[in-house]
C-alpha cells in the first residue's frame, strides 16, 4: 500500500494502493470512472484508453506507481468540454457508435490525433486509431466521425 | 433509396455510449456484491474420479449440482435441455462447469479456485468429424454422434447425374469463429423481493428467464431478467448467457446475494461457444452447354459436446446450401456430429456463411475448370421468380440480382478488372452472390414464437414501446422508435423503448435470425396503428398486436417442405487484393457491397452494419484462426486471436436498392446476418485469382497461400 498522487481531469487526487494495482482498476473501481471500459485486460484493444501527459495509453497496461504526478484524463474528463462535445456530436452524425463498448476509447484517441494533427487524412486517422479495435463498425464510420470533427473543430485544437 | 424512412437521423444511443455514460453489466454497482468464478474441465473426455477442495473460509461457498433444488433440474432448457447446468461424474468438453466459487473478495476466489484439484479418469476423445462418424471412443451423443440429419431433395438428381456431360467435385471447409463483442459475457444474479433477478448482457431476456426457472423447478413469472446495455453480442449472447444464468442462479438461490460473473477476456476466448466448423462436399453434373443439371451436397458442421441450436444452424447451412442459383435436381444431405469440443452456436449468419462459402467457391471453380468467366456462369445459373427451390416451393422475392450486378460492375469495375488481372502475377478480384432467409426457419414465427408486442400512450404526449428484442448495437433503440414515430407522428425522441425486463415487456421472440426489423419491427408498426387509432382514449391507453403468418407461405417442417423463409435479403460483394510473393500476404485494394434489403430503415445505420458485418467476414476468411488442440482452442488471447483493425482493410463502398417487401415494416426485410455471407468467399476467390492457384477452406492465410503455390 502507498499514497499516489496525480492529476485527474484536472483534479489533483490521491489513491492509497497498492502501487502495482492497474490504473484502469482504480480509476473504474476507486474513482468510479466507468467510461473507462475493459475489454482485454492486456494491452491490445484499446477500450481502456486514457490520456496520459497527452499521450494516448492502455490504462490496464500502466500501474498505479507509475502516474505518480502525471496527468490523467479520462472520458469523464472531456465528454463536457468543448471539444468532448463536438467529438462526440460529430460520433453521432457520422453513425460512428454501434454497441459504444469502444467508444468512450475512439473518442479518447481521436482527442489525442487532432492535438497534434488538426487535419487528418483517412491514413492518418486509420493509424491513430489502429491501437482501439472496434467489433461492430468495420471502421469505416468512425473514420468518418473523426473526419467531420477535424472539419468542424478547426478552430479548437 | 428512396423511401422517407431511410434518411438518416441520429441514434438515440450515440451520446450517452460515446461518452462512457452508458452502463455495461460491469459498471453498475451492487451493495454487498460477491464475485463468482467457475470451475471448470480442463479433460475433453474424462470421468471424474474426486474433487479436492481447501478448506473454504466463511462467507466463501462451493456451488455445484447438489445446490439445485430437488424441483429443478441439471439441464439448461435451452432448444434441447442436454447441456448440463454442472457436470456430474464425467466431463465433455474442456471449459465445462463444475462448480461455482464464489465469495466477497475476487482474489481470495481465484485462490481458492488455484488450490482445488481434480481427479480424473481419462476417457477418448472424439475431436474431428472423422472421429465423430467412427464414434472414436463410443458416442458422446445417443448411438451414433448425430445431433441432426437431414435429406433435401429437387427434381431426379440420380437420373440427371446419369445424363451429365461432365461432373465435378469440391471439397471445402471453414473454421471456428469467435465472436469477439469488445464487452466480455457478463451477468449479475441477484436476490430482490424474494426473487432471482438476472441482470445480463444478452440478446434474449425470455432465453434465460425459461433456462433460470427451468433449472430451479419455478414458475417462469418467478424469474426476473433485465437487460443491460449490451456491448455486442453477434450470436455469441444468444444462448450462451443461459450456460451463465443457471449455474449463476443456483447460487444465487443458495446464499441470496448479488453475485456477478463476469469474464475476462481470456475466459471469454477460451471457454465461449464459437461458430460452426464445417465440411462441405459438392458433386456438380453439367450438359454439354455448361448448364447445371444436377448437384449433390454433403454437409457436415461440428456442433461439439452439447447439441444447443446446432439442428438449426445446420438446417441454415443446407437451406441456403445451392445459394443464389436454380438447380433443377439437388441433393443436399446435412448431418450435425457431436465432438468432446467446446459445444458449437449461433453467431451472424447461423450456417448460412458455411453453405454459401461453399456452394460460391464451387461455382467459381466449376467455371475455371470449363474455362467460362466466374460472374457469366454464376450469373447464367441465377434463381428467378417463381424458379422451383430446393424446399420444393417457388422462389416468391422478386429478385434484382441482375440490376444489382450491374450496380456492383459500375462501382467496382469488376468486369475490366477481371480481364486486366488474368495474367497479372499478383492481383486479383473476386465476386460472391448470396442472399439470406429472414426470421426464423419456415413456421418458427407462427408455432414457435408467436410474437407479441405492445404500446401505450403515456404522459406528455409519449408513446411507449414494449418489446423483447434488444439494442446490441445494431441500432434497434433507433430503428424500431423511427418505425413507431413514423406511424404515431411522434418525433422518435417520444418514443420511450427502454432495455427490456421480462416483467414488463411481452415475449417478442428473441434478437436474433435477422427478424428484429423485419418480423417483430412489423408487428411494432401494426401495434402503433393501433395505439393511433385510440390514441385519443387518453394517456394508459394501451394496444397490443401478436404475429401472424401470412397465409401464402407454407411450411411443412417434419419434412423441411414448402417456404422456408418468407423473404430474402440479397447481396453481392466484390474484393479486389495484391498479394506479396515473397511473404505471401495480402493486401485488400477494395472492397464493394450491393445489397437488397427491402428498404433500409435508415441508411446510416444500414452502412454500419454493411461495413462492420462484411469486416468481421473479412476477418473470418483471412485472418481468424481459431484452432484446437486436444480438444482445447490454441488462441487464448486477443493477442494470439487477432481481429480487423483499422488498417487492415480499406473503406467499404457500399450501395442499397429499393426492393420493399409487404410484410416488413415500410419494406424492410433482414440485413444484419446478410452483410456477413458475401465477403467470405469473395475474399477467398480474390486470392486464387491473384495466386492462380484454387483456395478450398478459410481462413487463407499465408501459410495456406505458401502451400498452395508449392502444391
Ligand atoms: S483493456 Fe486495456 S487495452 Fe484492452
Ligand atoms: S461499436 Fe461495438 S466495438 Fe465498436
Amino acid at each position: 500500500m502507498k499514497e499516489i498522487k496525480f492529476i485527474l481531469n484536472g483534479k489533483e487526487v490521491s489513491v492509497e494502493a497498492d502501487p502495482l494495482k492497474r490504473l484502469l482498476d482504480v480509476l473504474r473501481e476507486d474513482k468510479r470512472m466507468t467510461g473507462v471500459k475493459e475489454g482485454c485486460g492486456e494491452g491490445e484493444c484499446g477500450a481502456c484508453s486514457v490520456l496520459m501527459n497527452g499521450v494516448l495509453v492502455n490504462s490496464c497496461m500502466i500501474p498505479l506507481g507509475a502516474v505518480e504526478e502525471a496527468e490523467i484524463v479520462t472520458p469523464e474528463g472531456i465528454r463536457e468540454t468543448e471539444k468532448g462535445k463536438l467529438i462526440i456530436d460529430a460520433f453521432g452524425d457520422a453513425g460512428a457508435v454501434q454497441c459504444g463498448f469502444c467508444t468512450p476509447g475512439m473518442m479518447m484517441a481521436t482527442e489525442a490525433l487532432l492535438t497534434i494533427n488538426k487535419t487528418p487524412e483517412e491514413e492518418e486517422i486509420r493509424e491513430a486509431l489502429s491501437g482501439n479495435l472496434c467489433r461492430c463498425t468495420g471502421y469505416d464510420l468512425i473514420v468518418k466521425g473523426v473526419q467531420i470533427a477535424s472539419e468542424r473543430g478547426k478552430d479548437l485544437w | 433509396m428512396g423511401a422517407k424512412i431511410s434518411i438518416p437521423v441520429r441514434r438515440i444511443d450515440a451520446k450517452e455510449k460515446a461518452g462512457g455514460w452508458a452502463k455495461y453489466i460491469g459498471d453498475y454497482e451492487f451493495d454487498n456484491l460477491q464475485h463468482g468464478r467457475f470451475l471448470r474441465s480442463e479433460r475433453a473426455r474424462a470421468k471424474i474420479i474426486e474433487i479436492k477442495k481447501p478448506v473454504f473460509p466463511e462467507g466463501y461457498y462451493y456451488v455445484d449440482a447438489s445446490d439445485i433444488p430437488s424441483s429443478g433440474k441439471n439441464n439448461i432448457q435451452m432448444i434441447k435441455d442436454d447441456w448440463r447446468v454442472f457436470a456430474v461424474d464425467e466431463v465433455r468438453y474442456i471449459g465445462e462447469t463444475i462448480a461455482i466459487i464464489l465469495g466477497p473478495d475476487k482474489q481470495k476466489v481465484l485462490d481458492l479456485l488455484n488450490e482445488i484439484e481434480i481427479i480424473y479418469e481419462d476417457l477418448i476423445p472424439a475431436f474431428t468429424f472423422d472421429d465423430a462418424l467412427a464414434c472414436k471412443g463410443g458416442a458422446v451423443h445417443g448411438t451414433d454422434n448425430i445431433f441432426a440429419e437431414y435429406l433435401l431433395n429437387v427434381g431426379n438428381t440420380d437420373n440427371a447425374f446419369k445424363n451429365a456431360d461432365k461432373i465435378i467435385e469440391g471439397k471445402y471447409e471453414t473454421g471456428f469463429q469467435e465472436h469477439l463483442y469488445m464487452e466480455t459475457q457478463g451477468l449479475v444474479g441477484t436476490w430482490e423481493d424474494g426473487k432471482i433477478t438476472m441482470y445480463a448482457s444478452a440478446q434474449c431476456p425470455f432465453y434465460i428467464r425459461k433456462s433460470v426457472a427451468g433449472t430451479l423447478g419455478v414458475p417462469l413469472g418467478d424469474i426476473r431478467v433485465r437487460q443491460v446495455t449490451t456491448g455486442g453480442a453477434f450470436g455469441g449472447k444468444e444462448h450462451f448467457p443461459d450456460v451463465i444464468a443457471t449455474p449463476l442462479a443456483v447460487a444465487v438461490n443458495k446464499i441470496k446475494k448479488p453475485i456477478s460473473m463476469i469474464y475476462d477476456r481470456i475466459e471469454d476466448i477460451s471457454f465461449t461457444c464459437k461458430r460452426h466448423p464445417s465440411k462441405i462436399t459438392i458433386k456438380t453434373g453439367l450438359d454439354k452447354d455448361n448448364n447445371i443439371i444436377a448437384m449433390e451436397i454433403d454437409t457436415l458442421v461440428n456442433g461439439g459436446a452439447y447439441e444447443s441450436s446446432t439442428p438449426i444452424v445446420l438446417q441454415r447451412a443446407i437451406l441456403h446450401g445451392l445459394g443464389v442459383y436454380n438447380i433443377p435436381n439437388a441433393r443436399i444431405l446435412g448431418r450435425a456430429v457431436a465432438t468432446n469440443t467446446f459445444p458449437s452456436d449461433a453467431y451472424r449468419g447461423f450456417g448460412a456463411p458455411q453453405g454459401l462459402f461453399a456452394i460460391e467457391m464451387h461455382m467459381s471453380h466449376i467455371a475455371d475448370e470449363l474455362g467460362l468467366d466466374t460472374s457469366d456462369f454464376k450469373r447464367k445459373h441465377f434463381i428467378k421468380t417463381n424458379d422451383i427451390t430446393i424446399t420444393n416451393s417457388k422462389m416468391h422475392d422478386d429478385v434484382k440480382l441482375e440490376e444489382m450486378f450491374a450496380k456492383i460492375d459500375e462501382m467496382s469495375d469488376y468486369s475490366s478488372k477481371v480481364k486486366k488481372y488474368a495474367n497479372d502475377p499478383v492481383k486479383g478480384i473476386g465476386i460472391a452472390f448470396v442472399n439470406h432467409g429472414g426470421g426464423f426457419t419456415g413456421n418458427g414465427e407462427q408455432v414457435v414464437i408467436q410474437g407479441v408486442v405492445k404500446m401505450k400512450r403515456l404522459d406528455d404526449g409519449k408513446a411507449g414501446l414494449y418489446v423483447s428484442v434488444v439494442e446490441m448495437g445494431q441500432g434497434l433503440q433507433t430503428t424500431m422508435r423511427k418505425i413507431a414515430a413514423g406511424e404515431l407522428g411522434l418525433s422518435i425522441e417520444d418514443v420511450v423503448y427502454d432495455n427490456p425486463d421480462t416483467d414488463i415487456v411481452p415475449d417478442s421472440g428473441p434478437t436474433c435470425a435477422s427478424r428484429s426489423i423485419m418480423v417483430v419491427g412489423f408487428l411494432v408498426q401494426e401495434c402503433a396503428k393501433k395505439l393511433k387509432a385510440k390514441w385519443e382514449e387518453g394517456v394508459g391507453t394501451e394496444a397490443t398486436h401478436q404475429y401472424v403468418h401470412p397465409e401464402e407461405f407454407v411450411w411443412e417442417q417434419e419434412t423441411l417442405q414448402g417456404d422456408a423463409y418468407p423473404a430474402y435479403g440479397w447481396g453481392i460483394n466484390v474484393v479486389e487484393v495484391e498479394y506479396d510473393p515473397v511473404t505471401f500476404e495480402v493486401k485488400t485494394e477494395g472492397v464493394w457491397a450491393v445489397w437488397d434489403v427491402g428498404v433500409a430503415i435508415d441508411e446510416t445505420i444500414m452502412q454500419g452494419q454493411s461495413s462492420g458485418g462484411i469486416i468481421q467476414a473479412l476477418g473470418y476468411a483471412s485472418i481468424e484462426k481459431c484452432e484446437l488442440k486436444n480438444g482445447a482452442f490454441m488462441q487464448h488471447t486477443m493477442a494470439d486471436y487477432t481481429i480487423p483493425t483499422s488498417l487492415d482493410f480499406p473503406k467499404v463502398e457500399t450501395v442499397f436498392i429499393d426492393n420493399p417487401y409487404k410484410y416488413g415494416p415500410s419494406g424492410a426485410k433482414g440485413a444484419g446476418e446478410l452483410v456477413f455471407d458475401a465477403a467470405p468467399p469473395a475474399y477467398a476467390e480474390a486470392v486464387q485469382n491473384a495466386i492462380g492457384k484454387r483456395i478450398y477452406d478459410i481462413p487463407v492465410t499465408p501459410e495456406m497461400i505458401m502451400e498452395a503455390l508449392n502444391k
